[in-house]
C-alpha cells in the first residue's frame, strides 16, 4: 500500500507567502536581538577566556613525573608506562643508582625520559600501570611549540610540569 | 571653465567610488558576517582590530596575495573581461544617484540625468553579461549552469522591476532622480506620505499601489542582485559556487565586490524612490532645488542618505539569513506570473487612483 502523505491545507495568508516570511524574519530579529544583548550563551573566546577552571577533576592533560614529600623522584625506571604506551610517545634510558646515593636502595631511576607530545593521545594508560605512581595527567592542555624538538618534553619538562606530589597517593582516590 | 567644471566631476567620482562606495562595500561584507554570525547564535569575525573592524583589510590582502590561476581550457579573453563587466555596470550606475542636496553650490550627484532610473536599468542590465559570459568562458559545468540560471532569472526580473517603479514615475512625474528627492522632501515620501501635498485623501490612497509596487521592486532588486533567496546563479549546495567557480582570487573577489556594490547602488536607488533620498521626515530641513543651502545642511543631506542606504543593507542581510532559497520553477513562477502581473496592474491602479480622486 503506497504511503499517501498529506500537504498541509495552507491557509490564505499562507498562500500569499509575504506574511509567512515576516514572521520568519520576527524569528531571525529575536535570534539577532538576543545575541548581541549576550542574553545566548556563545562560543567560549578562547585566548582571553581558558578552560583552567571549567576542566573536570578526571581531565586527562598533558603526562608528567613528580617526586615524593623528600624530593626523591618517584620514577625506578621499570619502563612499564614505555611498553604500554600505545603511540610509542614514550622512551626511557634507565640508569643505576650509584652506591654513594641517598637512594641508593631504590636501584635503579631514569636517565632520560622524554614524551613525545606530539605522538601522546592522552590515553592515560601510562598513569594506570605505574607501580610507584609516579606518572599522572596534568590538567595541562595547551601543548604548543615551534618545532619538533620543543614538543619532547624531556625529564626536567616534565618535572617542571608535575611537581611534587605529598602525602598518600593513593592512585585510586579522589585526590589525583 | 569647462576645466573647472570637469576638475569638480572628477573629485565627485573619485570621492563617491573610492571614498565611499568601496569602504561601504568592503565594510558591507564586515557586516554581513557580523550579522549573520548574531542570528545564528555565533559570534563572528571579531579578531583583526577592535570588534574585528580591520576585517576588510586582511580579507583585501588574502585576495591580492592569492594565485591568481587561469584554468587550462577557458576562453582566456571572455574570462578575464566577465569580473570586470560585473564591477564596472556596478559602479557605472551611482553616477545618476542623488546622494546628497548641494554643497558650495555644487549638486551632489556626479551625472544629473534627466533619465535616471532609465540609465540605471539600462547600465544594471549589463551586468548580466558579466554572469553569463563567466559562465561559458569557464569551459565547465557548475559556471555553465549558473550562468543558464542567470541568465533566465536576471532577464525575467527586469520586466517587473522596469514596471513596479512606472508608479512611481506617474506620481512624481518626473525621471530626473534629482528632482524626484526634492519634490519628496518638499511633499512627502511616498512611502510615509505624512506631510506637505502628499498628506491628503488621494496621497493616503496613493499609499496602496507604492507600497505593492516598493515590494515587487524590492524582490525584484533581491533577484536581480543574485542575494538569497534568488542566489541561485550561485547555489553552493547544488552548483559548488555557480558561475565563478573556476576563478580566484581577484578575479573572484570582483564578482564578490560587484554583487555587494550592486546592493548598494540597488538600496540607494530604492531610498531614492520610496524614501525620499537625502531627505529628512516630516519637511525638516527640506529643500525645493531654489535657493542655495547652507553647507552643514548639505552635509546633513548626504548623512541621512548614506544612513537609509546603511539600514536597507541591514535589511538586504537580515532577509538573506532568514529566507531559504527558491527552487527554480518557483522563482520563474514568481518572476514571471506573479509579479509582471501584479505591477502591470499596479500601473492601472495607480492610473484610476489618480484620474479619479482629486
Amino acid at each position: 500500500m503506497a504511503l499517501v502523505v498529506r500537504r498541509p491545507q495552507l491557509k490564505w495568508w499562507e498562500k500569499i507567502y509575504l506574511p509567512v516570511i515576516a514572521k520568519g524574519l520576527v524569528i531571525t530579529m529575536r535570534h539577532f536581538i538576543r545575541t548581541l544583548t549576550g542574553r545566548t550563551k556563545v562560543t567560549m573566546q578562547y585566548p582571553e577566556e581558558k578552560w583552567n577552571d571549567q576542566l573536570p577533576e578526571h581531565y586527562r592533560g598533558a603526562p608528567a613525573l613528580v617526586t615524593d614529600e623528600q624530593d626523591r623522584e618517584r620514577c625506578v625506571a621499570c619502563q612499564l608506562c614505555e611498553f604500554i604506551c600505545p603511540p610509542r610517545a614514550i622512551t626511557i634510558i634507565p640508569e643505576e643508582i650509584p652506591s654513594e646515593d641517598k637512594w641508593a636502595k631504590v636501584e635503579k631511576r631514569p636517565r632520560a625520559f622524554n614524551i613525545d607530545m606530539i605522538r601522546c593521545i592522552y590515553c592515560g594508560l601510562c598513569e594506570e600501570v605505574c607501580p610507584e605512581q609516579a606518572i599522572f595527567l596534568r590538567k595541562d592542555y595547551a601543548i604548543t611549540g615551534e618545532s619538533r624538538a620543543e614538543m619532547v618534553h624531556d625529564k626536567a619538562r616534565l618535572y617542571e610540569i608535575g611537581g611534587r606530589r605529598v602525602g598518600l597517593v593513593n592512585k585510586w582516590n579522589d585526590l589525583k | 571653465m569647462d576645466f573647472i567644471a570637469l576638475a569638480i566631476s572628477a573629485v565627485k567620482i573619485v570621492g563617491l567610488v573610492f571614498l565611499v562606495i568601496m569602504p561601504m562595500v568592503a565594510y558591507a561584507v564586515w557586516a554581513e558576517r557580523r550579522v549573520s554570525a548574531l542570528i545564528q547564535d555565533r559570534v563572528g569575525p571579531n579578531r583583526v582590530g577592535f570588534q574585528g573592524l580591520l576585517q576588510p583589510v586582511a580579507d583585501g590582502l588574502k585576495f591580492i596575495l592569492k594565485e591568481d590561476f587561469t584554468p587550462k581550457n577557458v576562453r582566456t579573453g571572455y574570462y578575464w573581461l566577465a569580473p570586470a563587466l560585473t564591477m564596472v555596470p556596478a559602479l557605472l550606475t551611482c553616477a545618476v544617484l542623488p546622494f546628497g542636496s548641494q554643497l558650495f553650490g555644487e549638486p551632489m550627484v556626479i551625472a544629473n540625468l534627466n533619465a535616471g532610473p532609465l540609465f540605471i536599468f539600462a547600465i544594471a542590465s549589463l551586468s548580466v553579461y558579466g554572469i553569463v559570459l563567466a559562465g561559458w568562458a569557464s569551459n565547465s559545468k557548475y559556471p555553465f549552469l549558473g550562468g543558464v540560471r542567470s541568465t533566465s532569472q536576471m532577464i525575467s526580473y527586469e520586466i517587473s522591476l522596469g514596471l513596479s517603479i512606472i508608479p512611481v514615475l506617474m506620481i512624481l512625474g518626473d525621471l530626473n532622480l534629482g528632482r524626484m528627492v526634492q519634490d519628496q522632501s518638499v511633499n512627502g515620501w511616498l512611502m510615509l506620505p505624512l506631510w506637505g501635498d502628499r498628506f491628503s485623501l488621494k496621497g493616503l490612497l496613493l499609499l496602496v499601489p507604492v507600497v505593492i509596487s516598493f515590494v515587487v521592486f524590492t524582490v525584484s532588486m533581491f533577484a536581480e542582485t543574485n542575494r538569497l533567496p534568488f542566489d541561485l546563479p550561485e547555489c553552493e549546495t547544488e552548483l559548488v559556487a555557480g558561475y565563478h567557480t573556476e576563478y580566484s582570487s581577484m578575479k573572484f573577489a570582483l564578482f564578490f565586490l560587484g554583487e555587494y556594490a550592486a546592493m548598494i547602488i540597488g538600496s540607494g536607488l530604492a531610498v531614492t524612490l520610496f524614501f525620499g533620498g537625502w531627505s529628512l521626515p516630516f519637511g525638516w530641513l527640506s529643500w525645493d532645488g531654489k535657493a542655495d543651502l547652507p553647507w552643514w545642511q548639505g552635509l546633513i543631506h548626504m548623512a541621512t542618505f548614506f544612513g537609509k542606504v546603511v539600514v536597507f543593507i541591514l535589511f538586504f542581510i537580515w532577509v538573506r539569513w532568514s529566507l531559504p532559497r527558491f527552487r527554480f520553477d518557483q522563482l520563474m513562477r514568481l518572476g514571471l506570473v506573479f509579479f509582471f502581473e501584479i505591477a502591470v496592474i499596479n500601473i492601472i491602479l495607480t492610473a484610476g487612483i489618480m484620474m479619479l480622486v482629486k
